[in-house]
């Protein structure tokens, strides 16, 4: 099957590989060369949550693909009527040949991929995976490192609400990464990751403090703490603005580390981070360009050439 | 035997054997056995067994339960004996497994899954990630789920 739910729907050689054709096609990312490998083919891009990295990069990937894009919100649809998820998948089984899908619900995109023959690519389930994110991440990462083995990569921030850093762990242990886990402990990585993880002869150390984490630190991959996702305020509350990072905390970092965040910040990177070498964040964005043109090409069974001219 | 002798023997129907300790009202729950049938059926709990220490039995008289029903009780009595009566004597012995996915089993205890909205009209799925330790997940959102939350959810 070419959907990609979770991360387990990539094998490592499928990764590797999806990184490499993401390399090439960086021209065509930044619009330098011009390669319609998609004309004709229609993407649907299913966002019932709101998104502006993700949906965009989707859409930039495929227009610059030759492909065209349908854009579908929750607003203004069947969906405010009452629609099911079933329902409105049918549609576009029907109308287009691919399907990006974020949805508040957890397992959505699962659902989805079995209600419909097109293939489905995660773009956000609830607080559950966000693989495409994934691509991109390690995608950034093996831009600044070479590699991923060995490295010490630190996720911080809300990590049980947040889906970017359940997908990313696993593929990271998979690869060989060493993990530190920052979190209060009101949002630390779910049980059940944390246990697939450990079983997978993972080395995860757990922590509620960011300072001491950053001198071993080759990766710091920090979060927002998710408002939306939290029961009540008075919680949210206790936890926001706990983390935060500036230019002075970086004196203590090795020369090579990189701070990576999915975006958007509120306030746990300080402007003043944007100027230093370690800043990787807006790089990690565009990046989302090149994986997806890659994940989407992969999706609809077309080969990217060897040579991208 | 002697636990046997407790209940008397049937004519027709299926007897189960060899139940965990006290879970003979969970294997009825599983079963979906309606409590209010007129069949009857017997329940003994927590008499001795050589094999288990204690253990629960059930028998279910004019009533042949098929494998796929029997797969059911696979998650809380795995090692479940069961017999199939006819005419007072063992016709077919059964043994219970425990599948990969359990489809349309237990509703998905997660609030938040895609599958709460009851219109969805996708079946319920369970997968079974591990055996020894049990461990079951919702095929969808992949949150783990009890043994407790399963019997509380039976569909």
């Amino acid at each position: 099957m070419s959907d990609v739910v979770t991360m387990d729907d990539l094998s490592n050689e499928e990764i590797l590989s999806i990184l490499d054709d993401s390399k090439r096609l960086i021209p065509v990312a930044s619009g330098e060369v011009h390669l319609p490998l998609l004309e004709g083919k229609v993407l649907a891009n299913m966002f019932y949550e709101n998104s502006t990295r993700t949906r965009m990069s989707f859409e930039t990937a495929m227009k610059r693909l030759g492909g065209s894009v349908l854009n579908f919100t929750s607003v203004g649809t069947s969906v405010a009527k009452g629609e099911t998820l079933y329902d409105t998948m049918q549609m576009v089984d029907g109308y287009a040949d691919i399907a990006v899908i974020r949805h508040p619900r957890q397992g959505a995109a699962q659902y989805s991929a079995d209600a419909v023959d097109i293939p489905i690519l995660n773009a956000g389930d609830g607080a559950g995976n966000h693989p495409t994110q994934t691509m991109l991440d390690l995608f950034t990462i093996m831009e600044a490192h070479g590699k991923i083995e060995g490295l010490n990569v630190v996720l911080v921030g809300d990590l049980r609400y947040g889906r970017t850093v359940h997908s990313l762990s696993h593929a990271l242990i998979r690869f060989g990464a060493k993990l530190t886990l920052v979190s209060p402990e009101t949002l630390s990585m779910p049980e059940e990751i944390v246990r697939d993880l450990r079983s997978s002869g993972a080395e995860i150390s757990e922590s509620s403090d960011l300072s001491s984490s950053i001198p071993d630190a080759d990766v710091i991959y920090m979060t927002r703490i998710q408002k939306e996702r939290f029961p009540d305020e008075d919680e949210y509350a206790k936890v926001a603005g706990i983390y935060t990072l500036g230019s002075k905390d970086m004196h203590g970092a090795k020369e090579g580390m990189i701070v990576m965040h999915p975006l958007p910040r509120v306030g746990e990177l300080h402007p003043s981070l944007d100027s230093t070498p370690h800043a990787r964040y807006f790089q990690q964005a565009f990046n989302g360009v090149p994986t997806r043109m890659a994940l989407l090409c992969r999706g609809l069974g077309v080969t990217i050439p060897k040579e991208v001219k | 035997m002697s636990e046997m002798r407790r209940v008397t023997a049937i004519c027709n129907g299926t007897v189960i054997d060899h139940i965990p300790a006290g879970h003979a009202l969970q294997v009825i729950r599983m079963l979906r056995i309606d409590i209010n049938r007129s069949n009857p059926v017997s329940l003994v709990m927590n008499v001795p067994s050589d094999k288990m220490g204690r253990k629960d039995l059930l028998k279910i008289e004019d009533l042949e339960l098929n494998q796929e029903e029997l797969d059911r009780l696979a998650l809380i009595s795995p090692n479940a004996s069961v017999a199939i009566i006819r005419n007072y004597g063992v016709a077919e012995k059964r043994v219970v497994e425990l599948a990969e996915e359990l489809v349309n089993v237990a509703r998905c205890t997660f609030t938040n899954c895609i599958t709460q909205n009851d219109r969805e009209p996708l079946p319920q799925k369970l997968r079974v990630v591990s055996r020894e330790p049990m461990e079951i997940r919702c095929y969808y959102c992949g949150k783990v789920q009890t043994m407790t939350d399963i019997v509380d959810n039976i569909l």
